[in-house]
């Protein structure tokens, strides 16, 4: 018998990362680029905002107002002081939004490949419901009935984002329970927890990437959406959807209430879009299993 | 004298017309430049089967394709050229390729199931094979060619017949669809890529023997490639062994087996398990270097134990040995202990204490019965083989016993105690007790857990620390022959062969009583599947493991086990001592698996 090993010096590197591989395509750097970009604005906007959100500068509508940079709005408000508060609050939301909904739409997910059967059917037919009704007018039904403030907002962004998660998650979750691992963890006994989430869920991981950045790119413009529609806890709150709201009507005196916040959302949402399908493309190469020829 | 000479080179010059010569031909991983083959040189004359055999990731079915002029995805044709019927056929156009395709060289792929148009009837797919070639030219000539084709593969000729789709067929009858579309344009050359891989014996058998007939019926020059030894014994003409993108060894088959003479050709022949023969296989542990990594000598050197300097500074020549056999070795007859090693692996059939026994099991899914009233006896230290073809039940019996199939009746008791259906349901002593491994390592064992995790779960589940599991990990994984740096590894950085060692590790860390082995080797190479199994004689031996070795592999039960079951159609046929079985089988069934399992040692007689 010929116990010594020669292969090691044939042992293949293993591959990096889902992000880091990602990170060699030139449309993930961009969106990396724009999505830091529109980030650092929103969070650290507020701080360096030469007035505050709501104070009164000078004349509503007006371009050259000394000491501004970009004039006043509608309201005599700063506009790039306006501009600066205005992302960090729809950014918050957003990302509190799609944590839920990752969180909540995950675990269904999961569990229903998992189990099969009755749960499966129930989980699903349930998320089917939440499904058919479409995000922006379900939003909008729910706010206008209790009124808007940040929590429901969060709640019914995120329940909505739920289902599409799960459907995601589901779909590549079926082909990893059926393979032999899963099996094997369920004859040395394996709590059904631990199989779903310690050996089902790693392999998702990618499709769980994607999809965690999608819907955040979603969840972005459906929150503006809904502050652009009015929906905002505060009336006068200084926010990229409202500001655009505001600003239309004056768009040809003061074209830069409508512009700043409208660039601003395109391109936080072209550079998390950018970022998702890069990693969606790698993803298509990585999680080969198989045959490892 | 002159007039002969230019004779002899018509004869030639005819002779390589009719069929197929690649000539010093080489593939490149585009990307690269890296060599997937290279130096190539394979001459069959039509009416002739060459079988190619060699591991997988040899290049073999690059060498197919290279034939249709194809180079898949990534892969370059670098240089050489192919002549099918004395057309040069890398050097075509594109449409000219595609009108070669089906006509003057046709492929007949590995998997019938996903190579058949599911959409499609049959008839139809036929039909459209030679309504792009314009054979025939009428649409009732084209009709009769498919019906005389649908005869020459032994299948029903009749318009009802031919308006199924292809998953009314069975798998037999899928592939013997596939061969008549590549005769359909009676082509020159063809080349079939593993078409009885995925078949029982006695379906491949007639597959087999269809093939035969066509080629040397119409003259047909076939390259058949292939990692099954004794289906190239069977069936070729000559032989053409692949090693790392190399034909290390050609000749006839009487020749190449009977004598092989490259030592890789030597390993390869010992390691393949022979129905008609008892011997010990034999393993050779390491694996072919990929492209790119391949040194600059012999591409064997590494693994072979007769290599000197000389063979590590350049690619060894072809030296002739007779007519009709060459081989790339300068160590040629010259011979290493290994291949000479024929001892018996089972020393004794021991009698011990009945550990596992299955009592009239009947098991089945959602409703539909498929093991009828199955009873077994399984003994401390002793290992069972459980055979049968495809569908006979005999993995619903493995998995039922193992805890993984809940639907039966009947019972199974370990050392003398009846166990619950579910794996979840039974005790952790139970659920340690009875270890399972997977028929196929690149799905059983977690990608994105390390080895030593992986292997580490079961202990962590008794209740046993980490710290404590660490060193119990170690251990095993010395028991497997892997050494200790492997816990840290994933997956997709293993060999097949390591996964499976890694799956049997993970089996063993537990000290389980019994150890179900489901067609484990099936997914292995012969020299890792012979790895393996001696692996695991020798872990019975040291350990006094009882194995339960589910397999569909007749020959290789004769290597590792002391008794063997034979199922058919969820029922035990017969059941024995292995020797007495398949020396002398008493039923019917046994006879006839045994007679279609192809043999080495049968055909050299």
């Amino acid at each position: 018998m010929n116990t010594t090993l020669v292969e090691a010096n044939f042992v293949d590197e293993r591959p990096p990362g889902l992000f880091r591989q990602a990170l060699k395509l030139r449309r993930t750097q961009v969106g990396v680029v724009l999505s830091t970009l529109l980030i650092t604005v929103a969070l650290i906007g507020p701080f360096i905002a030469p007035f505050g959100s709501t104070e009164y500068v000078d004349m509503p509508n007006t371009l050259d107002v000394p000491g501004t940079l970009l004039g006043t709005d509608y309201f005599g408000q700063d506009v790039l002081s306006r501009f600066l508060f205005g992302g960090r609050t729809i950014l918050i939301l957003a990302v509190i939004a799609t944590s839920i909904g990752i969180t909540l739409g995950t675990t269904l997910g999961l569990t229903a490949a998992y189990l099969r059967g009755r749960y499966d059917e129930i989980i699903m037919r349930a998320l089917d419901v939440v499904l058919s009704f479409p995000q922006v007018l379900l939003s909008l039904v729910v706010i206008s009935m209790f009124g808007p403030s940040n929590v429901l907002i969060i709640c019914t962004v995120g329940l909505s984002t739920t289902p599409r998660i799960a459907r995601i998650i589901r779909g590549s979750a079926i082909g990893v329970v059926e393979r032999d691992f899963i099996s094997a963890a369920e004859a040395i006994g394996e709590t059904r927890k631990r199989v779903v989430f310690s050996e089902v869920l790693p392999n998702v991981t990618s499709a769980l990437l994607v999809e965690m950045n999608l819907r955040l790119t979603y969840s972005v413009g459906l929150i503006a959406s809904l502050a652009f529609l009015g929906f905002t806890p505060e009336p006068n709150a200084a926010n990229w959807g409202l500001m655009i709201q505001e600003n239309r009507v004056a768009l040809t005196e003061q074209p830069w209430g409508v512009i700043l916040p409208t660039m601003a959302l395109a391109l936080m949402t072209i550079g998390t879009g950018l970022i998702g399908d890069g990693l969606s493309r790698v993803s298509a190469g990585i999680d080969r299993g198989g045959k490892g020829e | 004298m002159a007039c002969r000479e230019c004779l002899q080179v018509l004869i030639g010059v005819e002779k390589v017309n009719s069929g197929l010569r690649i000539i010093n031909l080489r593939l490149n991983v585009a990307a690269t430049g890296n060599d997937i083959v290279d130096e190539v040189n394979l001459t069959i004359e039509k009416g002739r089967v060459l079988g190619l055999v060699g591991e997988s990731g040899s290049g073999k079915t690059t060498v197919g394709l290279a034939v249709l002029s194809h180079a898949r995805r990534g892969v370059e044709i670098a240089h050489g050229e192919i002549y099918c019927a004395g057309t040069e056929v890398l050097g075509l156009d594109a449409d000219a390729k595609r009108r070669i395709r089906g006509e003057l060289v046709s492929y007949v792929p590995q998997d019938p199931a996903s190579s058949l148009n599911p959409a499609l009837r049959i008839g139809v797919q036929l039909m459209e094979v030679l309504e792009v070639h314009d054979f025939g030219g009428s649409s009732e000539a084209r009709k009769a060619r498919i019906k005389e084709m649908m005869a020459e593969v032994l299948l029903p000729t009749d318009d009802q017949y031919l308006e199924r789709y292809p998953h009314q067929l069975s798998g037999g009858q899928q592939q013997r669809v596939g061969l008549a579309m590549a005769f359909a344009c009676r082509p020159s050359v063809i080349v079939l890529d593993e078409p009885t891989t995925g078949l029982d014996v006695s379906t491949q058998e007639h597959v087999l023997k269809t093939i035969r007939q066509l080629t040397r019926d119409h003259g047909v020059a076939a390259l058949y490639i292939t990692h099954d030894l004794a289906v190239v014994a069977d069936l070729a003409d000559d032989v053409a062994v692949m090693y790392a993108g190399r034909v290390v060894e050609q000749g006839e088959v009487a020749e190449i087996f009977g004598n092989p003479a490259h030592p890789y050709t030597r390993h390869l022949v010992a390691a393949a398990p022979d129905i008609a023969g008892k011997k010990q296989i034999v393993g050779l542990s390491g694996r072919a270097p990929s492209p790119g990594k391949r040194p600059t000598g012999c591409s064997f050197a590494p693994r072979c134990e007769l290599a000197a300097d000389e063979c590590r500074e350049a690619f060894p020549p072809n030296v002739r040995i007779s007519d009709a056999h060459s081989a790339a070795c300068i160590k040629i007859g010259k011979r290493g202990e290994t291949a000479t090693q024929t001892s018996p692996s089972i020393q004794s059939v021991s009698q011990g204490d009945v550990i596992i026994e299955v009592r009239n099991v009947s098991a089945g899914y959602s409703g539909t019965t498929v093991v009828h009233d199955v009873s077994l006896t399984l003994r401390k230290g002793e290992c069972l083989a459980l055979v049968g073809e495809s569908g006979s039940g005999k993995t619903t019996v493995s998995r039922a016993i193992g805890g993984l199939h809940r639907e039966w009746t009947g019972s199974i008791l370990l050392n003398g105690v009846p166990l619950r259906s579910a794996a979840r349901q039974r005790s952790v002593e139970d659920r340690l007790g009875i270890q399972y491994v997977f028929q196929n390592p690149y799905g059983s064992l977690n990608p994105r857990r390390t080895v030593g995790d992986s292997i580490a779960r079961p202990l962590l589940i008794a209740g046993i620390s980490k710290s404590a599991s660490r060193s119990q990990v170690l251990d095993v994984l010395d028991k497997v022959n892997l050494p200790n740096s492997y816990a840290n590894k994933f997956p997709d950085q293993l060999s097949g062969g390591e996964r499976q060692r890694v799956a049997i590790a993970r089996a063993l860390v537990s000290n389980p009583q019994v150890l179900v082995c489901d067609e484990v080797t099936s997914a292995l190479d012969v020299l890792v599947q012979a790895a393996i199994v001696d692996l695991l004689g020798n872990l019975r031996k040291d350990l006094g493991l009882s194995m339960l070795f589910v397999t569909h592999n007749l020959p290789l039960v004769r290597s590792i086990a002391d008794h063997v079951a034979v199922m058919s159609e969820g029922r035990i046929v017969e059941v024995g001592p292995s020797e007495s079985v398949i020396g002398d089988p008493q039923q019917q069934y046994t006879r006839n698996l045994i007679t279609a399992t192809p043999s080495i040692e049968r055909s050299l007689l």
